[in-house]
């Protein structure tokens, strides 16, 4: 597929502007022109909730995953990466896959090169990342946007936690937890999906231990395995716990797509 | 009633939420009340209606705003005060007259006080999250308030409550939205004085 240039409002032609003599309103002119955008995609809750928000607005080309091999990864280490690919079949979407040895700044070019390889391959002109409230990840992320000439969105860039996930269980989301990292956390949120009760408890904790309802802290991580626009849910056959010291991952050992 | 602006390339926007629900979300927990037009959309009923306008940035690669200036043309008659964000300082000084230049900052940036001014406290030096790839040159009738290494960062009119920064102040400082909203003075809150 070849590229797709960005079409910034300054390159289209806008209709003559309409005057409202009553009200004094001026008939917008802004872009009507859906955008090309490739969503930064770790499998978890953020990165397809945004995917969601995305589509309701543009056109999301494909998802873009990168890979670290660095558990320490500030940027990009998730638990059970190695299933995006799944992911992005039931989502029926292509995704572009980077693998990273996970150095702080070198993964950064990394991503930089996965960006490159959406925009020759898919013509993305924007790039979705699911940043609540990390200033490390969207600044960089923006910067590397700005050098290649790329629109940067966040979505969910500083959201009110308990309407968001209020909205991630009603729009339909199916999230489990795969990863916790912090007190309280035991080995039996391993594996838990964030339903209503799950909110619950998850609210109780958050106000108690001062951690983030949404994990944006980095208190816990999630696996989506249905989305509203997931054409085949992920049916879950084998997983693995390791835990220790409120540190525990849920291993998805084998997966397959289901009939939702 | 405050009139807050979105000046996003499209009503409703991917953008919105970045650029214009942060703001939304502060005036919110304030209890001061608010509308949200798009700079599109705004006629005489809101602009009568509004004690005070806040206009929201956009993304660094989004402005079509600056390609309808006037757009923004009644804010030199509005007279009541005004908060421009980014591109809405941009938005502002565009609207007097001032013009900007290239100067991109990304990521936080340390904002030194070059004027004392109610809106910061007392403030002289904090850290402020820019995303921004033009910076504004002061218009006349303004003065410049703050800056960084790079550029000017806060401007004010002289004699009218029309503030302009670079930077986002919903971003980490929110006290900043705060301060122009409570402000006594300016009665929005209903307070007096």
């Amino acid at each position: 597929m070849g590229i797709v240039q960005a079409a910034p409002p300054a390159g289209q032609t806008p209709p003559p502007p309409v005057f409202g003599a009553a009200a004094g309103v001026i008939v917008p002119n802004t872009r009507s022109l859906t955008m090309k955008l490739g969503v930064l995609f770790s499998g978890g809750k953020d990165s397809l909730f945004v995917c969601w928000k995305a589509m309701q607005q543009e056109e999301v080309a494909c998802l873009i995953t990168i890979v670290s091999r660095n558990p320490e990864s500030y940027m990009f280490h998730t638990p059970n990466i190695h299933l995006a690919a799944l992911q992005a079949e039931a989502a029926g979407l292509p995704l572009v896959e980077v693998e990273t040895a996970g150095e702080k700044e070198e993964e950064l070019l990394d991503l930089k090169r996965a960006l490159i390889a959406a925009r020759e391959q898919y013509g993305i002109e924007g790039v979705v990342t699911g940043a609540i409230l990390s200033v490390y990840q969207a600044t960089r992320v923006q910067r590397i946007c700005h050098e290649l000439g790329l629109w940067c969105f966040n979505p969910l860039w500083l959201a009110d936690q308990e309407p968001y996930m209020e909205e991630l269980i009603d729009a339909g989301f199916r999230v489990i937890i795969v990863g916790v990292f912090s007190s309280p956390f035991d080995d039996s949120w391993l594996g838990r999906e964030i339903d209503r009760r799950t909110l619950d408890e998850l609210r109780t904790i958050a106000e108690k231990y001062h951690v983030t309802l949404t994990g944006e802290g980095g208190e816990f991580e999630t696996f989506v395995i249905d989305a509203p626009f997931f054409t085949h849910r992920i049916a879950i056959e084998e997983t693995s716990k390791v835990y220790r010291n409120h540190n525990g991952v849920l291993q998805i050992g084998r997966a397959r797509l289901a009939e939702k | 009633m405050i009139l807050v602006i979105d000046l996003c390339y499209r009503d409703g926007s991917l953008s919105r939420a970045e650029f214009v629900a942060p703001v939304e979300r502060i005036l919110r927990e304030a209890g001061v009340p608010f509308t949200t037009r798009h700079h599109t959309a705004i006629g005489a009923p809101e602009r009568e209606g509004a004690d005070a306008v806040i206009l929201c940035g956009t993304a660094l690669r989004d402005t079509g705003y600056m390609e309808r200036p006037e757009l923004f043309r009644w804010l030199t008659a509005f007279e009541r005060p005004v908060l421009g964000i980014s591109s809405g300082m941009r938005a502002l000084a565009a609207a007097f007259g001032g013009g900007s230049e290239p100067c991109c900052e990304i990521g936080m940036t340390e904002i030194r006080m070059l004027a004392p001014d109610p809106l910061f406290g007392g403030r002289e030096v904090f850290s402020a999250y820019t995303v921004h790839e033009h910076a504004v040159q002061v218009p006349d009738g303004f003065v410049a308030l703050a800056a960084s290494e790079r550029c000017v960062q806060a401007i004010r009119h002289r004699s009218l409550p029309l503030y302009g920064l670079l930077f986002h102040p919903e971003v980490r400082n929110e006290w900043i939205i705060e301060r122009f909203i409570d402000n006594p003075h300016r009665g929005l809150t209903g307070r007096t004085g």
